[in-house]
């Protein structure tokens, strides 16, 4: 099971009609196992780039091949619940095949079992988040997109998620792909990172992380992020070097 | 409690103003209240009531049922939207008695002709409801659906029918009142039978206690029907909303 994408451009019409270059060159490949990690700056195209790659936007030029009749799990930016189901009902009605033992489960790692009969409305955009990271585990999906799936939660809360997702990432084999703009997240979570220009967006590097993710000691991780950090900032002694 | 107060208010202020109005003009509550019972008693009040009542159920049913459908459409596919459009104006201009009549004249003085009548008096604020209903569905659902592969009817059922139930919800309580105006129309008309037709009938007789016995009984049929039916449906249907302060 593999992802190949070969993206060579997107363009947006907007509602003045010029048009607009989102995407300029994306491809990578990702196997079974493995966590793709994409950073970039806010607006750089991350999100289109994932509806295509979720078979959303047909309108690119390019290729992506995903595993035939692959599930997919999608934890979208804003959670996108059902406001008229409640917790428990959002993620059966996805995942019918999913029995008690699963579901309680992963309620268990979320921390969602005191809120299974609450309605959307009534939950935080924290819990709401949970709901939907829930709802994406519970289809067992052969392919995870998390689109910034920790922004705008206060750094406790979205460090406990992290590591929530990680425990989830670890008894599964599937091809995750996440997006983020936070730096620390993609370097706990990740095993190759893409850097992304700003728009339209290209893929400036790709750092694979050798160490399994749970082994990652604070040196490495802060090693890693310094060179993350070098590239998208575009260091001027890293430039000449290179 | 407050309900049973203003009704009370109501009853009084009839009763005060039968006193100035004299009884050929205003009879006071208990003539009309035995004219009522009499005709209970003769069976002849039931009978006229659930005639209507079959009406009203029956073109109601049918201009929902076709009105969502055609408004749900007219919002999604926009090639429909433009073909249904003139139509569609020109139905909700229509006045209710041009399409009674008509209807009466070409299907000649029968049910059928009743009910589509009705029917297509209710049809065109349907359709304009739902259409907007179809118009304001939410996108970043559609899309999620789409991802995680909702069968088809699971994600009409709900994804789709919960966004619209508002507007059905809203279609159904305004075509509702039309209905109830319109039926007693069509059937003072051309039908023998029926709420409608009775009120003619004591109205050609001047039998004002008759004329108000009915009205009345219609009155309460229909506020008996709205608190029973349609404001419990409506509260289930928004029962995943906060609550308003």
């Amino acid at each position: 099971m593999r992802l190949e994408v070969d993206i060579a451009s997107k363009t947006f019409k907007n509602a003045a009609g010029e048009q607009h270059d989102v995407i300029d060159g994306v491809s990578f490949a990702l196997d079974a196992g493995e966590v793709g990690v994409f950073v970039g700056p806010s607006g750089c195209g991350k999100s289109t780039m994932l509806r295509i790659l979720a078979g959303l936007d047909p309108d690119f030029q390019g290729r992506v091949s995903r595993p035939a009749g692959a599930r997919i799990g999608f934890v979208f930016q804003e959670p996108r619940l059902l406001p008229w189901r409640s917790v428990e009902e959002n993620v059966r009605l996805v995942a019918p095949l999913a029995d008690e033992a699963k579901l309680s489960a992963l309620f268990e790692i979320l921390e969602l079992n005191a809120h299974r009969n609450h309605f959307p409305g009534e939950l935080s955009l924290g819990l709401a988040r949970r709901v939907a990271l829930a709802r994406a585990f519970a289809v067992e999906p052969a392919f995870l997109i998390l689109d910034e799936p920790l922004a705008s939660l206060d750094a406790a809360l979205a460090a406990r998620m992290r590591d929530q997702i990680a425990v989830l990432m670890d008894n599964r084999s599937m091809i995750t792909l996440l997006v983020t703009h936070d730096v620390d997240d993609a370097v706990r979570l990740g095993d190759r990172l893409f850097l992304l220009s700003p728009r339209p967006a290209r893929i400036v590097a790709e750092l694979p992380i050798r160490t399994r993710r749970g082994e990652r000691g604070d040196a490495e991780i802060a090693a890693i992020k310094l060179d993350v950090m070098r590239r998208i900032n575009g260091d001027p002694s890293e430039r000449e070097s290179a | 409690m407050p309900r049973l107060l203003s009704f009370a208010v109501l009853l009084a202020t009839w009763w005060i103003a039968s006193l100035f109005a004299g009884d050929a003009k205003l009879p006071p509550p208990p003539t009309v209240l035995t004219a009522m019972i009499a005709e209970a008693r003769s069976g002849d009040l039931f009978f006229h009531l659930g005639v209507t009542l079959a009406r009203v159920a029956l073109a109601f049913t049918l201009a929902m049922t076709l009105g969502a459908a055609i408004g749900y459409l007219m919002g999604r596919v926009r090639l429909a939207d433009r073909l249904g459009d003139p139509w569609l104006i020109l139905l909700l201009n229509l006045p209710a008695l041009v399409v009674i009549v008509l209807a009466y004249i070409w299907a000649g003085l029968t049910e059928v002709a009743a009910i589509a009548a009705i029917a297509i008096n209710k049809l065109p604020t349907a359709v304009v409801t739902l259409r907007e209903g179809a118009r304001a569905l939410d996108a970043t659902l559609d899309e999620m659906a789409t991802v995680f592969a909702l069968p088809r009817w699971k994600k009409f059922r709900h994804v789709i029918l919960p966004q619209l139930s508002p507007y059905i919800a809203a279609a159904a309580r305004s075509g509702l009142s039309l209905v109830w105006k319109i039926v007693l129309v069509a059937e003072l008309l051309g039908r023998p039978n029926g709420v409608g037709f009775e009120i003619g009938v004591a109205f050609q007789l001047f039998d004002i206690p008759l004329l108000l016995a009915y009205s009345l009984s219609f009155a309460a049929v229909v506020l008996l029907i709205e608190t029973l039916l349609v404001q419990p449906f409506e509260a289930r249907l928004s029962r995943w909303r906060p609550r308003a302060a």
